[in-house]
This record gives C-alpha cells, sequence and structure tokens, in this order.
C-alpha cells in the first residue's frame, strides 16, 4: 500500500516537474513569437520548422558560452543566487491540483502532489521567499547596478505582496478554506470564482505581475538605467537558470491565477461526461481545461509585455500602496458585507 | 520514530550552529543570510511537531518579510567592520550577565511546564489545524479573543510610531 503511494507520488512529481520544465523552456519560443506578431514580424524560423527547435538551439549555446566569475569575496552565494531561483519557482507547483482523480487499476490517484491543509498559504511563503534568489545573487555579483537591482526588486516584491495577500483574504471569506483542492472542487460548473471576486481577482493579477518581475513591473531588470539588472556578472547557464526561473514561476502564477478564480480544472458539463464516459476520461478533458486556461494566461503575460511600457519607480510604489492596498481592503469590506447580507445576519 | 530523532539532531545542529555564526560572523549580509537558514531549520522543528499552519506563517513572516527587509537596510547601508561600534566593558559585560539570567527563566519555564504535544498525537486529537486554532484564538468565551485583540492594537500603535518618527526625521 504505502509502496504504491511513493511511487504514484514519485510519477506525479516527475510528470509537474517535466511539464514546468517544458512549458518554460517553449514559453520562451513562445514569447517571442507572440512579440513577433504584435510588431508585424515573422519571429524567429530557423531552427526547425517553423522555429520549433529554437529553445533547444538557445540551450545549447547558453550551455556552450564561457562561465565567467567576477572578481567578488562570495563566490558560493554568487553561485547559489540562481539555483535558489530556480528551485524556489519549481517548489510552488508542488501543492497544484491539476485534476480531480483518476482510477487507475482500482485505485484513487489524486491528480496532486500533497493535499495538505495550508496549501494557499504555501504558495505564499514560497512566493515571499523567491526574492533572495535575487537579492543574494545581485549583492554577491559585487556590481552598483546588481545592488540597485536587488533593492528595487525587494521593495517591489514586499509592496505588492502586502495587497496580494489582502486580496486574497476576501477569496477566503467567500471559500471558507485554505486548500487548492477544495477551492477547486468548489468552482464545478461555470460557479468560477472571478464572478464572485472580479476586483479581487484584477488585484490578484496586476500583482501576479509585479512577483514574477514581469513587464510593465521589470524594474529589477531595466536596462536603460542598470545594464542588466541583477544578472549583469552572470553568463552561460547560470544566466540561463535566472531567465528559466522567470518562465517557470510565470507558468506557476498562471496555474494559480487559473485555480483561484477560473474553475481551475472545471468545464461546463464535467458532471454529465463523468456520468457517460467515465472519470478518467471527464478528469483527462479537465485537466486540459486546466491547461488551456493557464496558457491564456501566459499568453495574457505576454500580450501585457509588448503592449504596455515599463513603469517608472514612484509610479510604481503609488500604485501599491496608495491604490491597491486600499482597494483591497475596501474589497474585503464589501465581500463582508455581502456574505452576511446572504446569509441574513446583516440587520 | 528512529527518523524524526534523526531528524531533530539534524535540525537542532543546522539551528544552533547558524545561530551561532549569525552572531560571530564578520560581515552583516552573512550573518543575515545564516539567521535565515536559522529560521527556516526552526520552522522544520514546527513540521516535525507537524503544525503546518504555524510552520508556513513563521517562513512568510519570518524568513519572507522581516529578514528581506533586514537584508534589503543593510545592503542600502552598505556596513563595513570599521563602522562597528565597540561598546563599553561594562555594557559587554553585563549584557552577558542579562543573557544567563534569561536562560534561567526560560529553562525554568520548560522544567515546569508538560509537554502536551504528545498526549495529542496519542489521543488523534487535532491541535494544529486552522479550524481548531480559529476557534482557539476568537472565541469570545472560552478562547483568546481579548489578548489577541489586545496584540494587534499594540502591532498597531507600533506600526503608526514606526511611521510617526520616519515623518520627523524627514522635516528637520
Amino acid at each position: 500500500m504505502d509502496t504504491a503511494i511513493i511511487i504514484e507520488k514519485s510519477v506525479l512529481i516527475v510528470a509537474v516537474f517535466a511539464l514546468t520544465m517544458l512549458m518554460a523552456m517553449y514559453a520562451t519560443l513562445a514569447e517571442r513569437k507572440v512579440a513577433a506578431w504584435l510588431q508585424d514580424r515573422i519571429g524567429p524560423n530557423r531552427a526547425g520548422k517553423g522555429g520549433i527547435l529554437q529553445p533547444l538551439a538557445d540551450g545549447l549555446k547558453l550551455f556552450s558560452k564561457e562561465e565567467f566569475l567576477p572578481d567578488t569575496p562570495n563566490k558560493f552565494l554568487f553561485v547559489a543566487g540562481p539555483a535558489i531561483s530556480m528551485s524556489v519557482a519549481l517548489m510552488t507547483s508542488a501543492v497544484i491540483p491539476w485534476g480531480d482523480k483518476l482510477e487507475i487499476a482500482g485505485r484513487t490517484v489524486i491528480m496532486q502532489a500533497t493535499d495538505i491543509d495550508v496549501a494557499l498559504l504555501y504558495v505564499f511563503g514560497v512566493l515571499s521567499v523567491g526574492v533572495y534568489g535575487i537579492m543574494i545573487g545581485a549583492w554577491a555579483s559585487n556590481n552598483k547596478f546588481s545592488l540597485m537591482s536587488a533593492m528595487r526588486a525587494s521593495s517591489q516584491m514586499i509592496s505588492y505582496e502586502v495587497a496580494m495577500g489582502l486580496s486574497i483574504i476576501a477569496l477566503l471569506m467567500m471559500t471558507g478554506t485554505l486548500s487548492l483542492r477544495e477551492i477547486a472542487a468548489q468552482q464545478s460548473g461555470m460557479n468560477w470564482n472571478v464572478f464572485y471576486q472580479p476586483v479581487g481577482f484584477l488585484i490578484f493579477l496586476v500583482c501576479s505581475f509585479a512577483e514574477t518581475n514581469r513587464t510593465p513591473f521589470d524594474l529589477a531588470e531595466c536596462e536603460a538605467e542598470l545594464i542588466g539588472g541583477y544578472h549583469t556578472e552572470y553568463s552561460s547557464m547560470r544566466m540561463g537558470f535566472y531567465l528559466f526561473a522567470e518562465y517557470a514561476s510565470m507558468f506557476i502564477s498562471s496555474t494559480i491565477l487559473a485555480v483561484l478564480y477560473f474553475g481551475a480544472y472545471n468545464y461546463p458539463g464535467m458532471q454529465w461526461a463523468v456520468e457517460n464516459w467515465g472519470v478518467n476520461v471527464a478528469n483527462i478533458i479537465g485537466f486540459l481545461a486546466l491547461f488551456a486556461k493557464l496558457c491564456f494566461f501566459i499568453f495574457f503575460y505576454m500580450w501585457v509585455r509588448w503592449t504596455i511600457p515599463r513603469f517608472r519607480y514612484d509610479q510604481l510604489m503609488r500604485l501599491g500602496w496608495q491604490m491597491l492596498i486600499p482597494l483591497a481592503i475596501a474589497n474585503i469590506f464589501v465581500t463582508a458585507i455581502c456574505i452576511l447580507w446572504s446569509d441574513g445576519n446583516l440587520f | 520514530m528512529h527518523t524524526i530523532t534523526l531528524l531533530f539532531i539534524l535540525l537542532s545542529a543546522v539551528t544552533v550552529a547558524t545561530a551561532f555564526l549569525t552572531i560571530f560572523s564578520k560581515n552583516p549580509i552573512h550573518s543575515a543570510i545564516y539567521l535565515v537558514i536559522c529560521f527556516f531549520s526552526v520552522g522544520g522543528h514546527y513540521l516535525l511537531m507537524n503544525s503546518q499552519f504555524l510552520f508556513i506563517v513563521h517562513i512568510i513572516v519570518y524568513a519572507g518579510a522581516i529578514m528581506i527587509l533586514f537584508l534589503f537596510t543593510i545592503m542600502l547601508m552598505n556596513l563595513n567592520k570599521e563602522d562597528e561600534v565597540h561598546k563599553p566593558r561594562l555594557q559587554r559585560w553585563s549584557a552577558v550577565l542579562f543573557f544567563f539570567l534569561l536562560c534561567a527563566v526560560m529553562m525554568l519555564i520548560f522544567f515546569q511546564s508538560k509537554p502536551i504535544v504528545g498526549d495529542y498525537d496519542d489521543l488523534g486529537t487535532d491541535y494544529q489545524s486552522i479550524k481548531v486554532l480559529g476557534k482557539v484564538l476568537l472565541d469570545s468565551e472560552n478562547g483568546f479573543m481579548v489578548p489577541f485583540e489586545f496584540a494587534s492594537v499594540l502591532l498597531l500603535v507600533a506600526m503608526i510610531g514606526a511611521v510617526l518618527l520616519s515623518k520627523k526625521e524627514k522635516s528637520s
């Protein structure tokens, strides 16, 4: 019995890991293709048919570059920076429910690596630790521009975490649970949380852009002011790790957005599919539905990147502290009043 | 049981070692990073007791917020070894004395207290989930609602005080 669980979980973890890696790889190609499309170009089309092998070529190029180590007294921290970024970007996927359940050889397999009580807080904890990779790597680079970038990254991360946490509280008051599995199950049919929490969703979306360091909030790598930002001194695969971690965390945060607000693996008619086509087929379609939703969000990230210019630093701070946080607090109050009203306890 | 003992010893060793390294490192950034590792290993102790909520809140608050602000400030001030303030001898010795007094008080508390988590584990009582914690903290009759609310007021006062201090410095 125990061996079966260990095998089942290992297979699941390896599959999720492979999926994240594959998605991060192809997100780089997708980004260039989307950019080309938005700017009326063709984009990379030399490696393979329509540029399909471009990520492999990029990876090979990064691997074969010279590994440059700057003159720094903190060689260990310099190497640790990208490693922390990468591992933290991959850790979140442990609590994501990819589907409801499968039935394989008479056993019910839950499509989630681990179903913990505090899954949502876990996501939050991993997010808040994520900035260490950038901070430590940038500081160990022994470079003024990198240090400035670390400052920006950390202050931005802390500011937007507050608004993100507050937007989540309104969602928690509605769902009454911190388990991502239960939040996903509650949204069956078309009961998607985005219809009940539109403002919370908007705040969460804006904060996810800030937390993943994507344009218009990528001040940490503002090349006009800071050369390359925190990865100025990095080369070869260490630099590749930083870039890769950005795409991996983009994939994960798209998944979190889809799970929290866009119905996770649920699709209209899932109940009917379970009754007529069996649990397995219905859940595989469910996984594909989740995949389609998260692909949309990845596309949305790219769409915004190539449409909206970067914010100025003071604009970024004003948006975070003076607009998003009051809006999130107001959202909590409105949600509380609505919950009391619908329960009939208001007066 | 054996694995848990092994894990406990390992975590304790990491906790104590990084705590000492935090004090003895010459470089303030290294100190802060050792302290982060120390916080993570303390979080590991919470997980050994199966207190998931305590673990994750500990990580979010200490490693995710406080230490990032610490690192931020240290990087901003760019502290060097020369900047280290040398305290007078009397102050240092009295600090050592009071540290040992505090140690004695804490040891006495540990000897007096009755460990109850083991009993809960044997009985299978739920003592760590958010539902139970919420009931204990916010129940107005047999919970800790009043102290809990007072703690939040205390935090609010500290926050307002910090804002006021930073404002005053700017105008002068």
